[in-house]
């Protein structure tokens, strides 16, 4: 047998509910060893797809392989025959039995032998060897999480769904169990979907970002990609903090109220608008400046500025935390230097130069 | 935002598990059979010719012992939830679960000790003709008043469980809410709390008029004549079976409208509310007499519906023991105890397997049907012991027919009923407590954990029996005890299907009781007297939990 060349791939799945399309004509590849975050607000379908994936859910279109096998489509294949692994947020460790037999669930076909090997070794991945013989109930929370990793890697899944695995520890614990768990993923070469609604955790763990809403994919990309050029309005607003401002763009220059933020070279006249991220926005106090700050909010590091525009419009600025301009100070805004930002028209980015100068609406 | 997670038992789809969905299809098809069967015949029945004379004055007999032990039970049964709940008294502690205990005295036994002690040549009856002389006129007993009040004696726990669940739980932050808005005591219990537990009331006024509907051994000795006390004779005395089944549904709509009467009483509100951390209703001391008259009312309760019969049972069986010692080792004991307990263990062990399966099926593949499917062989509980009785007799007859035209002969299951139609009936009935047993342990089973199990490679069968089955161990054994108790108390469904010659205890001491042999039936009435503490304990374990002011003793 040839390795397949995605480890998962769903192909125009949809999945209805009465009249509710929880996904629709969802297309996603993970290739062999990949990390994807899978992210969206409430209810955006990003749950349901793991469902679809573990095979609690049957699509009502489209098709789902498993490391090259049709599981859903036009052939069926239940939960406990996909070579899926699962990790849930309350961790779903058997509370009747030890850490070594949690872990031998899955290897039940195994040669006795080599199961007790198998044990021995995921264990030792998770540093949990010398706990074997504890119930689930004598752990802590990110000691039972990695019980529930090694477990679910146990029997060599082809791919494993994190589903939150994270929102159940506190968080003085979430980062070090992150970190450790990608490694973990890592090292084994493990083909692995987390959800998660936590925009953070998304950028800093995948090795792509999808972000979904309303049963579609808005964008996959690498976390930088997605944050730094996001291909729509929702994506820009979801992932960060960001604000939106009318802009021109007249013979390559773009400007807007705050005069001109980049240039696009080759572009004529069109109406665009301009996506500013607090990081991206610098702010000069001067006596004639054309804008007020009219909030401040010390997040420690950094202080986060809110002007409002000449239009009535506001803006949100990140500065160091040395840097507090009191409510009411005029400042000068500007664009900090080399800074491409990303254009919207419509509620889609704008990546190319039109082909031709587009008629103003 | 709410934590997302693929694990939400909401909207699980058929998911392709048919044969577990048929599983359950099954459970529910057999367990509504015997109701199904009543209805159809009923229905397609020619005429109505066969039914027996005096229909009106049993229909009305029946309407007037429902609303009489429903006023009884609600008097007691609510008066001492009330009481217990509301003020601090002397012994109010002990006595708050003590005054669960009349559950385990079977109608029909508390029936003939209060017979043996009031009707004509009882100790009350000679007293009274001594004090005042023999031609005095004296209250006869064998009549409807006197039936209500043994049924109120021995079914208000189900009101005072309810009551006080619903005091305890529904008054915490609406009763302090309310006594901060300026009412009293009086007019928060009797605007607030009282409209909030009325549900609670509803559906335990509900569960005692379902136990007066299913007997029909108590009020044949008080010479009550209900629908349900139709239906057996017609059956025994005539094996009718048009007849019996057509008094069987009326006995079937009796049911229907108890229960409708329930959720019309219930109205939108929901049974629970959820309790909040309130103190909920302050404890109001009762100093001096009025505390020990509280403390007397309650024992007065207790020992009329409980303490004073054990005391007389206890005493024949002393006086019978003493008096002939070879009776205690009366051969028939030991051989009815044996068929008791064998059907109660088969019954037992048949209803949990039922429900360890319908549970199990219902978490694999679950899905709308297949839960109402489920929801179905819980009504069996409401379904009163004639109906089911009529229900299963038609049910095997209809088998015989099939079996006859198939050609292998027939059965002859009808004409002599069987040990397996006793089992059959049990199933119906007893599969609801069991059910609710297994299903409160599976429930603490996350749905992560099954799916964890499946994506584990196991197979359904694996997940039940590694996974399930372990982790419901406690209500696997909960269910057991249930039912082998239950199924030992049993008399109606009994007396109505027994094969001939087949005698449980519970039927035995029946007959002794009817032939006046008090004292012989004292030690077997005992043994099951202790034998139903068990699920009374249970039950308040349960109800306990819930209990805001926790201490065995106050």
């Amino acid at each position: 047998m040839t390795e397949p060349r995605f480890s998962l791939e769903l192909e125009q799945v949809s999945k209805a509910y009465g009249d509710v399309l929880a996904v629709r004509e969802l297309d996603l590849r993970a290739a062999p060893g990949e990390l994807l975050t899978l992210i969206g607000p409430s209810g955006c379908g990003k749950s349901t797809t793991l469902r679809l994936v573990a095979g609690l859910e049957k699509p009502t279109s489209g098709s789902i392989r498993i490391a090259g096998e049709v599981v859903a489509g036009a052939a069926w294949q239940p939960p406990e025959r996909r070579r899926v692994g699962l990790v849930f947020q309350d961790h779903a460790l058997f509370p009747h039995l030890t850490v070594a037999r949690n872990v031998a669930f899955g290897l039940h076909r195994w040669e006795r032998a080599e199961r007790h090997a198998r044990v021995g070794e995921v264990l030792e991945l998770v540093r949990m060897g010398p706990l074997a013989d504890r119930y689930p109930h004598e752990l802590s929370g990110g000691e039972q999480q990695r019980v529930a990793l090694a477990r679910a890697l146990a029997p060599r899944p082809a791919v494993v769904l994190l589903d939150e695995p994270f929102s159940s520890l506190d968080e003085t614990l979430r980062a070090k169990v992150r970190t450790d768990t990608v490694a973990v993923l890592r090292e084994t070469g493990t083909t692995a979907i987390f959800v998660t609604h936590d925009q953070t955790e998304a950028l800093s763990t995948g090795d792509r970002v999808v972000v979904m809403r309303d049963g579609v994919v808005e964008q996959a990309d690498t976390p930088a990609a997605v944050f730094e050029a996001p291909a729509t309005r929702f994506v820009a607003s979801f992932m960060g903090d960001a604000d939106f401002l009318p802009a021109h763009v007249h013979d390559g220059v773009l400007s807007s109220e705050i005069g001109v933020v980049s240039t696009v070279p080759g572009w004529r006249d069109d109406d665009v608008e301009v996506v500013l991220r607090p990081h991206e926005v610098a702010l000069t106090p001067a006596q004639d400046g054309e804008a007020e700050v009219v909030a401040v909010e010390y997040h420690g590091a950094f202080v986060l500025h809110t002007v409002r525009l000449v239009s009535g419009r506001t803006l949100r600025s990140w500065q160091p935390h040395s840097v507090r301009h009191p409510i009411g100070t005029r400042v000068h805004v500007s664009v900090v230097g080399g800074v491409r930002p990303t254009l919207l028209r419509g509620d889609v980015a704008v990546t190319e130069v039109p082909a031709e100068p587009r008629p103003t609406r | 935002m709410a934590v997302a997670s693929i694990s939400r038992p909401r909207r699980t789809s058929f998911a392709g598990r048919p044969a577990w969905s048929l599983l359950v299809l099954a459970a529910a098809a057999v367990v509504a059979a015997p109701v199904v069967a009543v209805a159809v015949q009923a229905v397609t029945a020619d005429d109505t010719t066969g039914l027996p004379r005096g229909l009106g004055s049993m229909v009305l007999t029946t309407i007037a012992l429902l609303v009489s032990v429903a006023l009884g039970t609600l008097v007691v049964g609510g008066g001492l939830a009330w009481l217990v709940t509301a003020y601090r008294f002397p012994l109010r502690g002990i006595l708050s679960w003590l005054l669960v205990l009349p559950l385990a005295m079977p109608t029909y036994i508390l029936g003939f000790v209060f017979l043996s002690t009031f009707d004509v040549g009882g100790p009350v009856h000679e007293w009274w003709r001594e004090a005042f002389g023999a031609d005095a006129w004296i209250p006869g007993v064998r009549n409807l008043p006197a039936c209500a009040l043994v049924m109120s004696l021995t079914l208000f726990p189900y009101v005072y469980l309810m009551a006080r669940a619903a005091l305890l739980e529904q008054s915490t932050s609406t009763y302090d809410a309310a006594r901060t808005l300026g009412a009293g005591r009086v007019r928060t219990l009797l605007t607030v709390v009282l409209p909030l537990a009325r549900p609670s009331l509803a559906a335990g006024l509900a569960l005692v008029m379902m136990e007066v509907l299913t007997d029909f051994a108590t009020v044949q000795y008080f010479g009550v004549k209900t629908v349900s006390v139709g239906v057996y004779l017609t059956w025994k005395g005539s094996y009718d079976f048009e007849a019996a089944t057509q008094l069987s549904m009326l006995v079937l709509t009796f049911a229907v409208a108890v229960l409708a009467g329930e959720r019309l009483m219930r109205g939108r509100s929901r049974y629970h509310q959820k309790g909040g951390r309130g103190q909920g209703m302050e404890l109001q001391q009762l100093d001096g007499w009025r505390g020990w008259a509280a403390t007397l009312v309650c024992l007065l309760a207790l020992s009329a519906a409980f303490l004073l019969p054990v005391a007389r049972l206890v005493g024949w069986a002393v006086a019978e023991a003493l008096d002939d010692s070879s009776s205690l080792v009366d051969p028939r004991f030991g051989e009815y105890l044996g068929n008791s307990l064998t059907v109660a263990l088969v019954a037992a062990a048949g209803c949990v397997s039922v429900a360890l399966v319908l549970g199990h099926a219902l978490r694999i593949s679950g899905g709308r049907f297949q839960r109402a499917a489920a929801q179905v062989t819980t009504f069996g509980y409401a379904v009163p012991g004639a109906v089911v009785g009529i229900g299963v007799l038609l049910a095997f007859d209809w088998l015989d027919r099939v079996l006859e035209w198939v050609g292998t002969g027939g059965t002859g299951l009808l004409v002599t009923g069987s040990v397996a139609g006793v089992l059959y009936a049990y199933l119906v009935r007893f599969l609801a407590p069991a059910y609710q047993a297994v299903d409160a342990s599976l429930a603490k089973v996350s749905p992560t954990m099954t799916l964890s199990a499946l994506s584990l490679g196991a197979s359904p069968r694996r997940v039940l029996t590694r996974v399930h089955l372990p982790l419901a161990r406690s209500g696997v054994l909960v269910a057991v005890v249930m039912v082998v108790i239950d199924a030992v108390k049993e008399l109606p469904v009994v007396l109505m299907i027994r094969p001939f010659g087949f005698t449980t205890i519970s039927v035995w001491v029946y007959q002794l009781a009817s032939e006046n042999f008090w004292e012989k039936a004292a030690l077997p009435a005992l043994l099951i007297v202790a034998a139903a503490i068990v699920p009374v304990f249970l039950l308040f374990r349960q109800v306990r939990l819930v209990d805001p002011h926790r201490s065995p003793v106050d």
